[in-house]
């Protein structure tokens, strides 16, 4: 473990748990923060649309549900991720199988955490155009709508890879 | 930086743009104007308009009905929802919205002068100005006897003021002086404009930067038409062009030097877009230029709407909105006058 780089041996000495907890904390926050962001972007579009034309809400709501989703997806694997930060017995924080379930879990935490943020921004913009198009041309809802679906799934690609990523966090058994 | 306004924009402008885009789609299409051309009084008018978003507007009004009065609440209608999103806007979008009205600002000062200097009454001058283009000390422009009165008395305090540094001097003020003046000032606007606009950066900056320069170049084509054979002079002439714009520097320089239409048209020939206007009239014609740049500004103008996320919107939807007010004056005075075979000489469809 004795790097020669004092920078190593830092990095190295923080807890693993430390690692984990900020993996969590960013697998939600940033989650939110795209979610918070595209619900902004679409919506202050869709108000001001919706005023000479408004038929347009009902429907264009569905780009705020495709941003909120995105929050979802960021408090369940915030969730998961917690149920994995288990406790190791002292001697054992600094073993190679402890770095590794620590380092997984924050891994974990920032692709989720900045998968959604682009997704969410992504359904935003996408939102805001739908809102805006909608009242000119009601034809075109659904097509941009398609569009959104795939920005959308973008979140989802970050979900699965983070709950891959966190199922083999492992922590070394009691037993010393 | 350019292609990431989508992710700020909406902050402070996402609501009024699409005020302004809901505006757009009550622009008047080219089946209300075909309604419009066949009507046969005014009152038919007045019926037509009542199905348009000018409806409330109109409907009050008592039955014998002037030319005048129909520009008027049209007018007013553009008023309403200007200031409705000059109160919701922030800066900069403020700023931006203040500009678009400097033009008019310059027309009503220059209108007061040239009124007072023919003797007449300052109310009524008043009541002919461009409600767009009022400000607080604006009746007190009649007192002026020079231009040096006139910045000191009144255009101190404006947004004007900074205009004037080039054209203040204590020689009285007279027709011809008056056209410099209004030129002069113009020009500034629009070279503040634009510089304004290269701040701001962005989509706002690129296509106001086309808007704009097209602007400055159909004016310089103008005041050289206007200009040849009176005295103005070479040098005057091209101080009175601005310092941007397609035809900057180099058409300008030729410009300075032409004596009649053909040899503008000449010059002319060596900028397409350009170009392309002047190809559609036949030798020796200037009536119809009017026409053609009105075309290629509405063409501009909607293309302004392609994209989202910028601030020249509210520029093309204010200058849309003022085409389509030309349009109504000029229908209703060929339907007064009972001379509907000229209508289609001068309305420009929007789309």
């Amino acid at each position: 473990m004795a790097g020669s780089s004092s920078w190593s041996r830092a990095l190295m000495l923080i807890s693993p748990y430390t690692f984990a907890s900020i993996g969590i904390a960013i697998s939600i926050g940033v989650s939110v923060l795209g979610a918070a962001w595209g619900i902004y972007i679409t919506g202050s579009s869709l108000i001001g649309a919706a005023i000479k034309a408004p038929r347009i809400t009902s429907k264009n709501l569905i780009s705020v549900i495709f941003c909120e989703a995105v929050a979802i997806y960021g408090v369940i694997v915030a969730i998961i991720l917690q149920t994995k930060l288990e406790s190791v017995p002292e001697s054992q924080i600094y073993a190679p199988e402890s770095l590794r379930a620590g380092y997984a879990i924050f891994a974990s935490g920032i692709i989720v955490g900045f998968a959604n943020l682009f997704c969410g921004l992504c359904v935003g913009i996408i939102g805001s155009s739908c809102a805006l198009s909608d009242a000119q041309n009601s034809t075109l809802f659904v097509k941009i709508l398609v569009i959104e679906i795939f920005g959308s799934a973008l979140g989802l690609f970050g979900v699965i890879v983070g709950i891959i990523m966190s199922s083999q966090a492992t922590w070394p058994a009691k037993a010393a | 930086m350019y292609g990431f306004e989508a992710l700020t924009f909406n902050i402070h402008g996402g609501y009024l743009e699409a005020i302004v885009r809901g505006h757009r789609s009550g622009l008047l299409t080219a089946a209300d104007y075909n309604n419009l051309c066949q009507c046969e009084t005014l009152d038919d008018i007045k019926m037509h308009l009542s199905a348009t978003e000018y409806g409330p507007y109109l409907q009050n009004e008592p039955s014998p009905l002037h030319t005048t009065t129909i520009v008027e609440k049209c007018t007013l209608k553009l008023v309403d929802e200007y200031k409705h999103m000059l109160c919701q806007a922030t800066e900069p979008l403020s700023t931006f919205l203040e500009y678009i009205t400097y033009g008019h600002m310059i027309d009503n000062v220059v209108l007061i002068v040239t009124g007072t200097l023919h003797e007449r009454d300052v109310q009524e001058l008043l009541e002919k100005c461009h409600p767009l283009g009022m400000f607080d000390s604006i009746a007190t422009l009649a007192v002026a006897q020079n231009m040096r009165e006139l910045y000191r008395l009144v255009l101190v305090d404006t947004p004007l003021a900074p205009y004037f540094s080039e054209c203040i001097t204590s020689e009285d003020l007279d027709d011809m002086n008056i056209e410099i003046m209004r030129n002069t000032l113009y020009k500034a606007y629009l070279e503040d404009f634009y510089k304004f606009c290269q701040k701001l950066g962005g989509a706002t900056a690129e296509i106001m930067s086309d808007l704009l320069a097209f602007e400055a170049d159909r004016r310089a084509i103008n005041i050289t038409i206007n200009s040849i054979g009176t005295e103005l002079t070479r040098d005057d002439r091209r101080k009175l062009y601005s310092n941007f714009g397609l035809l900057y520097p180099y058409g300008h320089e030729e410009l300075a030097a032409c004596e009649d239409i053909d040899q503008v048209r000449a010059v002319m020939e060596k900028y397409p877009p350009y170009q392309t206007i002047f190809v559609r009239l036949s030798y020796g014609e200037s009536q119809m230029l009017d026409k053609a740049f009105y075309e290629e500004e509405v063409k501009r103008l909607c293309l302004a709407f392609e994209q989202q996320f910028h601030y020249a919107v509210f520029f093309a939807y204010m200058r849309l909105r003022e085409q389509e007010i030309r349009n109504l004056m000029w229908i209703s005075e060929c339907v007064a006058q009972n001379q509907k075979s000229r209508i289609h000489d001068s309305v420009v469809f929007t789309f």
